[in-house]
């Protein structure tokens, strides 16, 4: 298993530098000049000249890749057109009010998905059953941005039960350690405001975790049908075992693998930054971070955030992967 | 004689589907009294293991339903008994083995855990009395390095230790009744071999009644004390192994005894019943085994006969004048 690990994040190199070659060519592969954006359209061509040189950008394009690769690996993620201030440091309370949000949608989907993925298969052609995979259905193919819209127009206005924007309340704002802030106000002992926090979670990370739940409720069905007609359930049932007992136990350890992976991507796609969502409810993640450079045409953000978001990705399936060991042992890690 | 301990009575079991009921057991009688091995024989189809899962409340339902008949076992009518009446019973009082060593035990379980579990659930040992007996059923069933195997996992074993930790769990908590579903089917001849005389050997030390669900003869004539030949839903003959295999009455029985292969036997080809099962449910006028057999009489086509007899039965009007 050690071993096993080592190798994985090895072989973890090639994928990220070949990710590095492809965000690094697709922001060249983009029209617009960057001297052009900073000094404005009435710039002369010397000042351009002069600009793209201390930039760097009339190097041959590897020479810019290596530099780039070089500032990378030395935490440098450049500096935003728009703010000045370096990426690295401006990027990281975007990512934890992402990483915040993800992780309790996470919890949401993992929770209802799979739960409803097994009482409807434990169920099959029930009620109970139809009315699970109708929900998943149209949880599946609701937009997000109509959904949560919905939520601030119920939730928020008629009901005013609770708040329809932000992380925290502005007149009651949290004093980042970490910047994830569930866990700010816990090491702060600020417990009314960590409620206030968890208040603010709730409508997103509802309307963030419909598809989750929907996709990982259908994998879970499919995967636990399979598993509940196989011979050794039978074989559990014959030995006297209750049912609920076999059904969360016996099978679902079985049926893992595949959940397993459909969590992973979507926790990858999700910390990704949901646009849609960040956007509808002022969320300040990565979504939103990007949304507005791409506005800006603020390229090295632009580029920076989709790095740290395919970083995230690859990172999250290296997880995944060494996960899948511990539901089933067939699976050797050599 | 009254140490009956299963005692199974005109049960009739049936499938529902789309195309309406299908009746796959249709009224059959047996006994298994204490020690005894019961073979219980009969082609594919012929209702073998619907049987024996109507008796463990195992019928996969929807769309399986007991529809009639009754199943005593001790004196107790099991065949509508709750699902918790039902899982006191399974494995503690009757315990299954199935056909398919390779798939029976759960794959991401070590055989501890699951070995241990099927003690844990009828009892209450202590961490290490588990332990222990564990080790002592594997040594039983003949598996070498008890201790090491508990922490395996099945895909680690050949089928043959397979089915010897299926036995072994079967029978952790000492059953009075082992359901045997062709527990060797799936195993090549030298290990078959071994696996019935450990069955034998158990059933001698603990007394444990075996059903033995088999299509092969030879198995019975091998372990069985009694026989008794299912046809197409039905029970057609019934009797002692050496009555059943020294004078067989019922057609279809003489069929079955003919088709076994013999070494001396110089001849080309194999004897075969001609045609096949009809389909359940499809003949309802009759002798079931008439459209087949080599004696039918103008009554067989008329009227169904009864399994008739004392120690030896049988449903054939050959034998009933």
């Amino acid at each position: 298993m050690f071993y096993y690990s080592i190798k994985r994040l090895l072989m973890l190199i090639p994928v990220l530098l070949g990710m590095t070659l492809i965000v690094f060519a697709i922001i060249h592969a983009i029209p617009g000049n960057p001297a052009l954006t900073i000094l404005g359209t009435k710039a002369t061509p010397e000042a351009i000249h002069s600009l793209n040189r201390s930039l760097g950008l009339d190097n041959p394009w590897y020479i810019q890749y290596f530099s780039y690769l070089k500032d990378i690996l030395s935490g440098d993620l450049g500096t935003s057109i728009q703010t000045h201030t370096p990426i690295a440091s401006e990027i990281w309370p975007h990512l934890a009010a992402t990483i915040e949000l993800s992780f309790i949608a996470m919890i949401i989907a993992v929770f209802v998905g799979i739960n409803a993925g097994i009482i409807s298969a434990w169920k099959q052609n029930t009620v109970l059953d139809y009315t699970a995979m109708i929900l998943a259905l149209i949880g599946v193919s609701m937009p997000v941005f109509w959904l949560g819209l919905l939520e601030q127009w119920g939730f928020s206005i008629k009901l005013q039960w609770l708040p329809s924007i932000g992380r925290d309340d502005i007149r009651n704002s949290v004093d980042p350690i970490t910047n994830l802030y569930l866990l700010d106000t816990l090491l702060q002992g600020r417990f009314d405001q960590f409620w206030m926090v968890l208040r603010h979670l709730i409508l997103p990370s509802i309307a963030l975790a419909t598809i989750p739940t929907a996709i990982i409720a259908r994998m879970t069905r499919s995967s636990m049908l399979e598993v509940l007609k196989s011979d050794y359930i039978r074989t559990a049932k014959a030995k006297g075992q209750k049912m609920v007992w076999i059904v969360y136990k016996y099978a679902l350890k079985n049926a893992f693998i595949p959940i397993l992976t459909v969590i992973g991507l979507q926790t990858g796609l999700l910390l990704g930054g949901a646009i849609l969502t960040e956007t509808i409810f002022g969320w300040p993640g990565v979504g939103l971070y990007i949304y507005n450079a791409i506005q800006y045409r603020d390229y090295p953000v632009i580029q920076s955030g989709i790095l740290v978001i395919a970083f995230i990705f690859v990172m999250v399936n290296f997880v995944v992967d060494l996960l899948y060991g511990l539901f089933d042992p067939r699976i050797k890690y050599r | 004689m009254n140490d009956t301990l299963l005692k199974v009575s005109g049960l009739r079991t049936s499938f529902f589907t789309d195309d309406g009921e299908i009746p796959a057991v249709n009224g059959i009688d047996f006994t298994v009294h204490e020690g005894e091995i019961l073979g219980l024989v009969g082609e594919s189809g012929c209702g073998k293991s619907v049987t024996s899962l109507s008796i463990m409340g195992l019928l996969p339902s929807p769309p399986g339903k007991i529809v009639g008949g009754h199943i005593f076992y001790k004196d107790e009518d099991i065949s509508h008994a709750k699902e918790s009446r039902m899982r006191q019973l399974r494995g503690n009082d009757i315990a299954m083995i199935f056909q398919e060593p390779m798939t029976s035990l759960n794959p991401v379980f070590t055989i501890g855990d699951q070995l241990k579990e099927a003690i844990r659930l009828h009892s209450h040992l202590s961490k290490k009395e588990l332990e222990e007996r564990s080790i002592e059923l594997l040594k039983q069933v003949g598996l070498p390095r008890a201790k090491e195997l508990l922490k395996e996992y099945p895909h680690e074993l050949s089928g043959g230790m397979r089915q010897r930790v299926m036995i072994a769990m079967a029978m952790s908590c000492n059953p009075k009744v082992l359901i045997a579903d062709e527990p060797t089917t799936a195993l090549d001849v030298t290990i078959q071999a071994q696996i019935l005389d450990l069955m034998v050997k158990l059933n001698k030390e603990t007394h444990t009644a075996i059903i033995m669900i088999t299509h092969d003869l030879g198995v019975v004539a091998q372990m069985c004390h009694r026989v008794a030949v299912m046809y197409s839903g039905k029970i057609v003959e019934e009797g002692t192994v050496k009555e059943i295999f020294n004078r067989p009455q019922h057609p279809y029985t003489k069929g079955l005894i003919e088709s076994i292969p013999d070494l001396h036997d110089k001849k080309d080809s194999l004897y075969t019943i001609k045609g096949s099962v009809p389909k359940p449910g499809s003949i309802t006028r009759g002798c079931l085994f008439a459209p087949r057999c080599e004696f039918v009489m103008d009554k067989c086509l008329e009227q169904t006969p009864e399994l008739l007899g004392e120690e030896h039965k049988s449903r054939c009007f050959l034998h009933q004048g």
